[in-house]
C-alpha cells in the first residue's frame, strides 16, 4: 500500500509540478461540463417542484378528477355523482382562461363552490382566510400574489377581462398570501363565473373524494363507462404530472445538451490524459523498471484522473447551482422556452442530486483516464523506454471493427420506437454513433493523412511527414474537438432544419393580409355571428374567414386536443393548411371529414382513411381522417373540421380567430383601425399583419433556442481548449526536434509555420470528420429524436454558411493555436533541447 | 578581397549568463584553419556546448569577436545566422536527432531540401553520401529500423551532404559502444577531410579527441592546447 502511494505521489504530483496551468484548465473544463449538467437539472427540478406544488394544491385530497372539454358539460353530472354512494365529497369546478385587457398573458381561473371546495381543496381555500364570503359578491375574484403582481393590482382594485367581444369588470376581493399558491391564478365562485361568462349550467371539472374502502381503480372504470362523450377521469398523480408532461420532451432535450457538454469534458480529459501518458511513457517504463508493478502504475494514473475529476466536479456542482440561480433570474424556469411562464421558481439545492452530479463527473473523468492508464501499465518497459514507442502505442487504437460494430448498433437503435413517449433509443443511437465515430478516428485520420499529396517544399513535406508518422497521436488529440464539433454540427443542423420548417410553416398557415383573435388562448373571448358579419362588412375587406378553436379530451390521461372549426375550401390561396398527406377535397355528402395534425397521428395512432369519434357539445361525432397536416403550434395535437359542419352539429356560431384578405389598394392599418373601432376596448384585440405575426413567432423561436446555442458554444470552446492542449503538449515533446531543425538551418518562422501548417491540416481533418459525423448524428436528431419527442416532422436543411464559417474559424484557430504552441517551444530552450536525449 | 586562411576566428570572447556571476567563457582565443579538424575537451559544465552554440551563431557573445569566414557572427540577424548554418555548417549531436517519421534518405536530404536544391542533384548527393557512410542499402528505412551506430551515420551524412565549410560535432559518440564509436569517429574524420571541410569535435573522451588534428582543452574559462594545463 505504501509503495502504491509512493508511485501515485511520484506520478500525479510530479505532473502537477510539471504542468500546473494545464491541469488547472483541464479541471476547469470538467467543471464546465458538470456545472452545465447541474445547472440545467437544478433549473428543471426547481421549476417542476414548484409546478408540482401548485398542482397538489389544486387537486387537494381528490381521489378522482372528472374532466371535460373547456366548453364544459352539463352540471347534472355533478348532481348525479353527489348521489353516488361511493362518493364522499364532490366539488364542481369551472376552469377557464380569462383574457385581461392590456399587455398581459391569459389568467387561469378556477371557479369553485367555496364550501364544497373547502372539503377537497382544503389548502387552497384556506388561503382565503376569513374572506371566503367576499367571493360570493357579484363579479368578484381573488387573485394569487403572483397574479396580482403581474396585473399590477391590489385588494379592492378592479380588473377588466374580455367576455365575448365585450368587456367584463371584476373586483379583486382578496389577494392570497404568496405561500398559499405559487402560480398566477384567479379564484372565483362558480356561480359568479358561470353568470359572468355565459356558462350557466356548465362545468368542466369535478373533484371527487371517495368513501372509505372504495376501490379507486374499479370506481374509475365503472364511472368512465357512464360519462358523456368527451368527459374523462384521471387520478391525482396524473393531474400533478400534467405540467411535467407538457414540458418533458423540452426538458429531456436540455438535459441531453448538458450531458453533451459533460461528455465533451470527458473526452477532453481522455485526450489530455492519453497524450500526457504517451509523453511520459519512458518515465512510467522507468518506474516499472525500478520495481513499480503494473497495477501500481495503472492505479497511479487512474488516481491522477480521479483527482482531476474530483476537483472539476466539486467546482462544477457549486458553479452549476450558482448558474441555476442566475439563469432563473434572467430567463425563467424554462430557460426562455415559454413552457413554464406561470411559475415563479426558486432553485433549492438538493444534496442527493448534487452528490450525483459530483459522482457523475468523477466517473466520466475516471473513464477518460482509465483507457490510457491501462494501456500505459500494460506496455512492456523495455520497449516503452525507447523513443518512438508513443506512436506505436497510439496505433493500437487503429482497428476499425469496434467502431463499425458500435455504428451498426447505433443505426439499429435509430429504427426503434419511443419508450414512454421519449426517444430513449434515439438518444442511445446518438451516443453509440458518437462513440463509434470516436473509435473510427484513428483509422480514418491515418487514411486521410495518407492521401494528402506530397510536396517538394521542405517545410511542408516535413510537416506532412510528421503528421503521417504520428497519425495515432493526432487522432487522440482530435478527440475532444471532434466530439464537440460533430455534436455542434448535429445540433446546428437540427435547429436550422426546425427553424426553416417553422418559417415555411408560418408562411403557409398565415396566408391572409391580417390575422386577428379576440385574445390569446382565452375561453371567454369570442366574436358572435353578428360581430363576424360586422367585420366582413368593413371597407377594404375582400374576404374574411373565421375559425373557432376549442379543446377536447380524446383519451383519458392525455393532454386535450385542440379542435379548429374553419372553412376548408380546397383553394390553396386561402386554406393555410400545410398537408403532409391526404387532400382537402370536399367531403362526399353524409360524411364528416377531419384533418389531423401530426401529433394526433403519432399519439392516437390515427391515419388517413381512419374513422374516429370526436366529442363535441356532449355528443360523439364520427369523422373520417381526410389528411394529416404539420402543426408546430399545438404540441398536444389539433384536429381541423369544416366550420359549416361544426356550426350545424353544435349550433356554436362564435369564432375566436379570423383572417382578412384586403381589397386591392386597401391599407392594412386602415382595416386594422376599423376592426378595433367596432368593439369596446378594441385596442386590446390582437390584430397583426401576416409579416408581423411571422416575425413575432420567429422571435419566440430564437429566444427558446438561445440556450441551445449557448450550450453548443460552450461544448466547442471545451473542444478548442482540448486542441490547444494537444498542440501545446506535442510541441513541448518535440522541442528537441525543433532545436535540430533550427541547427540545420530552418528559420524560426519556418518552424512556427510548419507547426501552423500541421495545425491547419489536423484542424481540417477534424473539421471534415466532424462535419460528416455531425451530419449523420443530425439525421438521427431530425428524423428520430425530434419526431419522437415532439411528434411533428421537420425537413432536413443544412446551414452551409454557418457551418462553413465555423469550420474556417476552427481550422484557423487550430493553426493559430499550433503556431502559438510552436512559438513557445522554439525559443532558446529548443536549441538547448538538442543536448537532451529524446 | 581574398578569403582568409582560417574559417573561424575567435578573439577575446566573453560569455556570461548572469550579470552578477563570473562569465562561463572568459577571453577565449581560437583560430580554425581551412581543412583543419580540432577536438575540444573539457569537464562537464565548463562551457563546451556554450562555445559550440556561439561558433554556430546560435548564441551571442557578451564581448569579443567571433568571425566565420570573415563575417562577424555576433552582428548577423537570427535569419542571416540561420541561413549561414543552412549553407555553411553541419551538425552532429550526441543524441543523433534524426527525424523518426522521415526515411534515412529524407533525413540526409533535409539540408538540401531547405536550401532548395534541384531534385536530381539532391537525390544524387544523398545517394552518394549514404554510400560514403556505408548505408547505401538503407535509404528507405526509418530511424526505428536502424541501430544506434547506423542512426549516427545518417546524422553524419546529413551534416555533410550540403558540403559545409564547418562541421560541429557535439559528443557524437557519447551514446555508442566503443567499437561503433571508433568506426563513427573514423568516418567523421575521413568525411570532413574528403569534403574539404573544417571540423570541431567536442568530446570528453581522450580517445575520441585523438582522432582530430589538434586537441584543445577548455579549462578555467579559457581554451588552451592539451598538455598546457596542470
Amino acid at each position: 500500500m505504501r509503495s502504491t502511494l509512493a508511485v501515485v505521489r511520484t506520478v500525479a504530483l510530479g505532473r502537477l509540478r510539471e504542468q500546473p496551468l494545464r491541469l488547472v484548465v483541464t479541471v476547469l473544463a470538467v467543471a464546465l461540463g458538470v456545472a452545465l449538467a447541474t445547472a440545467v437539472y437544478a433549473i428543471n427540478s426547481g421549476a417542476l417542484s414548484e409546478f408540482g406544488l401548485a398542482a397538489r394544491k389544486l387537486v387537494g385530497e381528490a381521489d378522482v378528477v372528472v374532466r371535460g372539454a373547456r366548453t364544459g358539460f352539463d352540471e347534472d353530472l355533478f348532481v348525479r355523482l353527489l348521489g353516488d354512494a361511493s362518493v364522499e365529497e364532490a366539488s364542481p369546478a369551472l376552469e377557464i382562461e380569462l383574457a385581461p385587457l392590456g399587455d398581459h398573458p391569459p389568467l387561469a381561473v378556477l371557479a369553485v363552490d367555496p364550501f364544497r371546495a373547502a372539503a377537497v381543496q382544503r389548502e387552497l381555500v384556506a388561503g382565503l382566510g376569513g374572506e371566503l364570503m367576499a367571493l360570493f359578491r357579484p363579479a368578484s375574484i381573488a387573485l394569487s400574489a403572483a397574479a396580482a403582481t403581474e396585473l399590477g393590482v391590489a385588494r379592492g382594485d378592479e380588473i377588466q377581462v374580455r367576455s365575448g367581444s365585450g368587456v367584463q369588470r371584476l373586483e379583486v376581493v382578496q389577494v392570497l398570501p404568496a405561500a398559499a399558491y405559487p402560480q398566477r391564478l384567479g379564484l372565483m365562485d362558480i356561480a359568479t363565473a358561470q353568470w359572468a361568462f355565459d356558462r350557466v349550467g356548465r362545468i368542466n371539472r369535478i373533484d371527487l373524494r371517495l368513501a372509505g374502502g372504495v376501490d379507486v381503480a374499479r370506481f374509475r372504470t365503472a364511472l368512465e363507462a357512464r360519462l358523456p362523450p368527451g368527459v374523462t377521469t384521471s387520478g391525482p398523480a396524473a393531474e400533478r404530472d400534467r405540467a411535467a408532461n407538457v414540458t418533458r420532451a423540452y426538458r429531456v432535450n436540455l438535459n441531453m445538451l448538458a450531458m453533451v457538454a459533460l461528455l465533451t469534458g470527458a473526452f477532453l480529459v481522455f485526450s489530455t490524459q492519453a497524450l500526457s501518458v504517451l509523453r511520459r511513457r519512458s518515465s512510467l517504463a522507468l518506474l516499472r523498471a525500478l520495481g513499480a508493478t503494473r497495477r501500481q502504475v495503472e492505479a497511479a494514473l487512474l488516481a491522477e484522473g480521479i483527482l482531476l475529476g474530483a476537483a472539476g466536479s466539486a467546482v462544477g456542482v457549486l458553479v452549476g447551482q450558482a448558474v441555476a440561480w442566475l439563469a432563473l433570474a434572467r430567463l425563467g424556469g424554462d430557460l426562455g422556452g415559454g413552457y413554464l411562464h406561470a411559475v415563479a421558481v426558486v432553485p433549492r439545492p438538493e444534496p442527493t442530486a448534487l452528490l450525483g452530479f459530483f459522482l457523475l463527473g468523477l466517473v466520466v473523468t475516471a473513464a477518460g483516464a482509465w483507457v490510457p492508464a491501462r494501456e500505459a501499465a500494460r506496455a512492456a518497459p523495455a520497449r516503452a523506454l525507447k523513443a518512438g514507442d508513443a506512436e506505436h502505442a497510439a496505433r493500437r487504437l487503429r482497428p476499425a471493427w469496434p467502431g463499425l460494430s458500435l455504428a451498426a448498433l447505433g443505426a439499429a437503435c435509430a429504427l426503434l420506437p419511443p419508450v414512454g413517449g421519449l426517444p430513449v433509443f434515439g438518444y442511445a443511437s446518438v451516443a453509440l454513433l458518437l462513440f463509434a465515430g470516436m473509435l473510427l478516428v484513428p483509422a480514418t485520420a491515418a487514411w486521410l493523412l495518407g492521401h494528402v499529396p506530397g510536396t517538394r517544399r521542405a517545410v511542408v513535406s516535413v510537416a506532412l511527414a510528421q503528421l503521417k508518422g504520428s497519425a495515432g497521436q493526432s487522432a487522440v488529440s482530435l478527440a475532444a474537438i471532434i466530439v464537440s464539433f460533430s455534436l455542434m454540427v448535429a445540433m446546428a443542423i437540427m435547429v436550422y432544419s426546425f427553424r426553416e420548417s417553422f418559417e415555411r410553416w408560418l408562411g403557409e398557415v398565415l396566408p391572409a393580409d391580417l390575422h386577428m383573435r379576440v385574445a390569446q388562448a382565452a375561453d371567454t373571448a369570442f366574436w358572435s355571428a353578428a360581430d363576424q358579419a360586422d367585420i366582413a362588412a368593413l371597407d377594404g375587406v375582400r374576404r374574411v374567414e373565421f375559425a373557432r378553436q376549442l379543446s377536447v379530451y380524446l383519451e383519458a390521461g392525455r393532454e386535450p386536443v385542440q379542435v379548429i372549426a374553419r372553412r376548408v375550401s380546397g383553394e390553396s390561396d386561402f386554406d393555410g393548411l400545410p398537408l403532409v398527406r391526404g387532400d382537402l377535397a370536399a367531403a362526399p355528402p353524409g360524411t364528416a371529414r377531419a384533418w389531423i395534425s401530426e401529433p394526433v397521428h403519432d399519439l392516437y395512432g390515427l391515419d388517413v382513411g381512419h374513422r374516429f369519434t370526436l366529442p363535441l357539445a356532449g355528443k360523439a361525432e364520427m369523422l373520417t381522417v381526410a389528411g394529416i397536416w404539420r402543426d408546430y403550434g399545438r404540441p398536444g395535437g389539433a384536429i381541423v373540421v369544416d366550420r359549416d359542419w361544426y356550426v350545424a352539429t353544435t349550433g356554436d356560431g362564435t369564432a375566436s380567430q379570423g383572417a382578412i384578405w384586403l381589397q386591392p389598394g386597401a391599407r392594412a392599418s386602415d382595416v386594422e383601425h376599423a376592426v378595433r373601432a367596432e368593439f369596446p376596448r378594441g385596442d386590446a384585440l390582437q390584430v397583426y399583419t401576416g409579416g408581423a405575426l411571422k416575425e413575432m413567432s420567429l422571435g419566440y423561436f430564437d429566444r427558446a433556442f438561445a440556450v441551445t446555442y449557448l450550450l453548443e458554444a460552450v461544448a466547442v470552446l471545451i473542444g478548442l481548449v482540448g486542441v490547444s492542449f494537444a498542440f501545446g503538449s506535442q510541441a513541448l515533446a518535440r522541442r528537441a526536434e525543433f532545436g535540430m531543425l533550427r541547427h540545420v538551418g530552418m528559420l524560426r518562422r519556418q518552424v512556427v509555420g510548419m507547426l501552423a501548417g500541421e495545425g491547419v491540416v489536423l484542424g481540417l481533418v477534424g473539421v471534415l470528420y466532424g462535419l460528416v459525423l455531425g451530419f449523420l448524428l443530425s439525421l438521427v436528431l431530425v428524423y428520430v429524436v425530434n419526431r419522437q419527442s415532439f411528434n411533428w416532422s421537420i425537413d432536413l436543411a443544412v446551414p452551409w454558411l454557418q457551418l462553413g464559417a465555423l469550420s474556417v474559424v476552427l481550422v484557423a484557430s487550430a493553426g493559430v493555436t499550433a503556431a502559438l504552441s510552436g512559438r513557445a517551444a522554439t525559443g532558446t530552450n529548443a536549441l538547448r533541447a538538442v543536448r537532451e536525449d529524446w | 578581397m581574398s578569403s582568409p586562411d582560417w574559417v573561424l576566428k575567435i578573439s577575446g570572447l566573453v560569455k556570461r549568463f548572469q550579470p552578477d556571476r563570473p562569465p562561463v567563457l572568459d577571453g577565449i582565443e581560437f583560430e580554425l584553419r581551412r581543412g583543419e579538424y580540432v577536438a575540444i575537451m573539457g569537464e562537464s559544465g565548463v562551457g563546451k556546448s556554450t562555445l559550440l552554440n556561439l561558433m554556430a551563431g546560435l548564441d551571442r557573445p557578451d564581448e569579443g569577436i567571433l568571425s566565420f569566414d570573415g563575417r562577424d557572427l555576433a552582428r548577423l540577424s537570427d535569419d542571416a545566422a540561420t541561413r549561414l548554418r543552412r549553407l555553411e555548417m553541419g551538425f552532429v549531436f550526441q543524441a543523433f536527432h534524426v527525424l523518426p517519421y522521415l526515411t534515412a534518405a529524407d533525413n540526409v536530404g533535409l539540408p538540401l531540401d531547405l536550401a532548395g536544391a534541384p531534385r536530381p542533384e539532391r537525390d544524387a548527393r544523398v545517394a552518394a553520401m549514404l554510400e560514403a557512410v556505408g548505408l547505401a542499402g538503407h535509404a528507405g528505412r526509418f530511424a526505428r529500423e536502424l541501430s544506434g551506430g547506423e542512426v549516427q551515420r545518417v546524422a553524419i551524412a546529413r551534416a555533410l551532404v550540403h558540403r559545409p565549410r564547418l562541421l560541429l560535432a557535439d559528443e557524437p559518440t557519447g551514446n555508442l559502444d566503443p567499437r561503433t564509436a571508433g568506426q563513427v569517429l573514423a568516418l567523421l574524420r575521413a568525411q570532413v577531410h574528403a569534403q574539404g571541410a573544417s571540423g570541431v569535435l567536442i568530446t570528453h573522451s581522450r580517445a575520441a579527441a585523438e582522432t582530430a588534428d589538434r586537441i584543445l582543452v577548455l579549462d578555467g574559462r579559457r581554451l588552451v592546447p592539451a598538455g598546457a594545463t596542470a
